[in-house]
């Protein structure tokens, strides 16, 4: 029997305004299925995004949905969870929205390990826009703006949210849609910030420009580049050059902001 | 007092001065129930600097919310008194730190002087109470409070650890006053 | 028992302010001249069970209290010129959406960094129009600390009662200086809450026409699923570009100010009543202006003042009657011309429309008034 993703959808939002052959669909089906496998009151859940293709995706899903300003969606997601602690904060958008106009707000975010998860589809373009470069976009590749080439080195994502504080870090790709549910409901579960960099891709404004024939094409690299963190333990520095790690990169408990909040307030009203 | 009365501390950032000026106000208009605007000045340095406070005293509301002419000023230190000591009332009063306001501004006004740091490290042997003892020779010399309302609004004002020496500064300002008065 | 008594600070009285008003979340970032506002509402709201957020940046303050706005909280932001610049995006953003808030402007010289430690009142006119598209504000002046404890109450029931940011400008004067302020006991102040929707999740709409044009939007986490953008959206809270619901919905956030004036315009009239001059002052320079008033008074020179408590929307019915009544309405405000673009505008040519400014840092002192005055009459 097929999945039943239409309960969780917004009735009359369909179709969606994604391109033919963009991932976020792919990843919007893996974060119903990621709900569902948590079993989140839809009552309860908030789901948070910024400015992009990949924040419109809040707006077909039935839940508390908040669409923001351009890289604000942490920082509003943070007050939500402050003032009701006990709903489900999750965040989505794109990889120029939460690492380069809301690049502080997500590090922040990360640092004080609030309990929320937030999946950001790295797709190395201003989609929305029509393709200019973001701090994803690979060194040398084309945009509208980097016609010459990108002299930009770039974000590793997931790195920035380890190094910045993050407690659950994990990677996968759009290819590889089962791990998607997988990793980001691990994540809803993880008690802290738990950030799931999906990477996917935009054809209609990264693909076309370098020279990618077909999505298919695209997708079988999204294949190709990714090793599981397991499989790449017994991998050399060669045989990984030019590779992906995917899977649980980075997990670790340290004390919940919400919870810290909590008890900082008791500690007060006790006194 | 029908009028409105102005008072002005000045000295160096970290003198206390502030905390001065808040205590006078409160002795006005918590402890007293008249009206009391206390107001500052300060640059972006916390300590060093030309730093000031004031208050304005009334029994009727308050408009103007700054110092036109002031009645009364302290001067702690020579910049201070360059940059602060201007501005007083004719027949109003200065008064100095006598170690260190070497030359007193002229005018229309009396000018008081005493050595309120040494005072403070001589004869409590704590030089962070200057600002206490400035305050009591204030009140002394205007009587813009009552002496009790001043020790009041101190007390009110000191950690409890504090109160003992901080009663004695203010009194010791308050004595030196008398004694200079009575001369 | 007795009142609770105290010599505070302008913006101390700010925050108790709006803990009165039951304020629960404070989002900010350091600045002066604002800080002790954060300072208190850090001392006091983990008392009430209250959340204190100081956030990475300003914008990120802001974007906190709007999301805790959303999840039903009664929210306070406060900070300074160059950090209400950078709020002007989500301003915006609780415009569109929305989102009942509260934010103050601590006003300092400027542009730019300017003079952090010195007053002005400077960013009147960005209080209207700091963030971009057409919008509606609320923006509250206030002028003494029992002033600002109770002005920010009622921003507070202004922001629920609307629906919108509602801004408290103070000059860094007013914010720092100290006087006695009385707390109100519970129940003496009027505490408005934002109204809840009656109707069932299902037949619920967040921006859909109500009676009083105001969107009952149901707090996140209630019961009630539904859709909030920055986009334009229709009364479903989806984003729509049809050109029939766009029109609607801006003029419907235009009105529900417009219509509303009565109930949110708010001023003080001195020694009006035979005025051939009137002193148009708000804040700490009201002050002079009153003193300004006393003084041309005792020398036979008719003079009163018009203080708005509400500068926006500005009170254009009144100052159009006043224009009528006065040869000269002298505009006297710490900047160089905002204010008085307004006033000019609404006295069309009835009367001499006259500007003291100052923006070196110093108070626009009674004197300056009173020759200014001399000069026009």
């Amino acid at each position: 029997m097929a999945y039943d993703y239409e309960k969780s959808i917004r009735p009359g939002k369909l179709p969606h305004i994604w391109c033919p052959g963009c991932g976020h669909g792919i990843v919007l089906k893996g974060l119903i299925r990621a709900m569902d496998t948590c079993e989140l009151d839809r009552d309860k859940t908030a789901v948070v995004s910024g400015i992009g293709c990949a924040s419109r995706l809040p707006g077909y899903l039935d839940a508390c949905t908040l669409h923001t300003a351009h890289g604000r969606a942490a920082a509003f997601a943070t007050g939500i969870k402050m003032a009701k602690p006990e709903m489900t904060v999750l965040c989505v958008g794109g990889d120029g929205d939460g690492t380069a106009i809301g690049g502080n707000h997500f590090i922040h975010a990360c640092r004080r390990n609030i309990n929320m998860t937030y999946v950001i589809m790295n797709n190395y373009i201003y989609g929305m826009t029509g393709g200019q470069f973001s701090p994803c976009t690979p060194t040398g590749m084309k945009a509208s703006t980097t016609p010459y080439g990108n002299p930009d080195p770039i974000f590793d994502i997931s790195k920035l949210a380890i190094g910045a504080g993050a407690t659950y870090v994990a990677r996968t790709t759009a290819f590889h849609a089962t791990q998607i549910d997988k990793l980001i409901a691990e994540g809803i579960k993880h008690k802290g910030m738990a950030v799931i960099e999906v990477l996917d891709d935009c054809p209609t404004s990264y693909g076309r420009r370098n020279k990618f024939r077909s999505v298919v094409e695209m997708m079988k690299r999204l294949k190709d580049i990714a090793v599981p963190v397991t499989a790449a333990a017994k991998m050399t520095d060669e045989q990984l050059e030019g590779k992906v790690l995917t899977g649980v990169l980075f997990k670790e408990e340290r004390p919940e902001y919400t919870e810290q909040y909590a008890q900082l307030i008791q500690r007060v009203q006790g006194a | 007092m029908a009028e409105r009365y102005e008072i002005r501390f000045s000295g160096a950032g970290g003198q206390g001065l502030i905390t001065a000026g808040i205590i006078l106000a409160e002795a006005a208009s918590i402890v007293d129930n008249k009206y009391a605007v206390q107001s500052q000045s300060y640059g972006p340095e916390a300590r060093g600097g030309a730093s000031k406070a004031e208050v304005i005293i009334s029994d009727e509301p308050i408009d103007y919310p700054k110092a036109t002419v002031v009645d009364a000023c302290l001067a702690m230190t020579q910049e201070a008194a360059d940059k602060y000591a201007v501005g007083i009332k004719p027949g109003g009063l200065l008064l100095i730190d006598t170690d260190f306001v070497k030359n007193a501004p002229k005018g229309d006004f009396k000018v008081y002087d005493m050595p309120i740091i040494r005072t403070a490290k001589e004869e409590i042997g704590r030089e962070i109470v200057a600002n206490v003892i400035a305050l009591g020779a204030m009140i002394a010399l205007t009587d813009v409070v009552s002496r009790e309302s001043g020790e009041t609004a101190v007390l009110r004002k000191v950690p409890e650890a504090f109160i003992d020496l901080n009663k004695k500064a203010y009194s010791l300002g308050f004595e030196k006053v008398k004694e200079l008065l009575a001369k | 028992m007795a009142k609770k008594i105290a010599l505070l600070q302008g913006n101390d009285a700010c925050a108790h302010g709006a803990l009165y008003a039951g304020c629960t979340f404070f989002g900010g970032y350091p600045i002066t001249p604002s800080t002790e506002v954060a300072e208190v509402m850090s001392q006091e709201l983990p008392k009430v069970g209250g959340t204190f957020m100081q956030m990475e940046d300003e914008i990120a303050a802001m974007a906190a209290i709007l999301g805790a706005s959303l999840a039903g909280a009664k929210v306070l932001d406060a900070t300074s010129g160059p950090g209400m610049s950078l709020k002007q995006e989500l301003i915006g953003y609780a415009c569109i959406a929305e989102i009942t808030c509260v934010v103050v402007n601590v006003m300092r010289g400027g542009p730019s960094t300017g003079m952090p430690t010195g007053p002005s009142q400077s960013d009147m006119q960005q209080a209207k129009w700091g963030t971009h598209g057409d919008h509606a504000a609320i923006v509250l002046t206030p002028a003494s600390c029992q002033e600002l404890y109770e002005e920010t109450g009622r921003a507070f029931n202004m922001a629920e009662k609307y629906r919108m940011p509602v801004q408290i400008q103070i000059d860094e004067i007013g914010a720092h200086m100290r006087e006695r302020v009385e707390f109100a006991e519970p129940g003496e102040l009027e505490v408005i809450d934002r109204e809840v929707t009656t109707l069932s999740p299902e037949e619920y709409e967040p921006y859909a026409d109500t009676e009083s044009i105001v969107a009952p939007l149901a707090p996140f986490g209630s019961g009630y699923r539904y859709h909030v953008t920055g986009l334009n959206k229709s009364a479903d809270g989806f984003p729509t570009t049809k050109a029939e619901l766009v029109a609607h919905e801006e003029q419907r956030q235009i009105d529900k100010v417009a219509l509303n004036a009565a109930d949110i315009e708010k001023n003080e009239e001195y020694q009006l009543e035979d005025a051939e001059v009137v002193l148009f002052a708000y804040g700490t320079t009201s002050r002079s202006a009153r003193y300004a008033v006393n003084e041309l008074r005792k020398e036979g020179v008719k003079a009163g003042m018009f203080r708005p408590l509400t500068m926006w929307p500005f009170p254009e019915k009144r100052i159009a009657e006043l224009a009528d009544q006065a040869k000269a309405i002298v505009c006297a405000e710490m900047n160089l011309g905002q204010m008085v673009i307004e006033i000019d505008r609404v006295a069309k040519g009835n009367c001499v429309v006259a500007h003291i400014g100052r923006v070196d840092g110093e108070p626009i002192n009674p004197g300056q008034i009173i020759d200014k005055v001399k000069e026009v009459l």
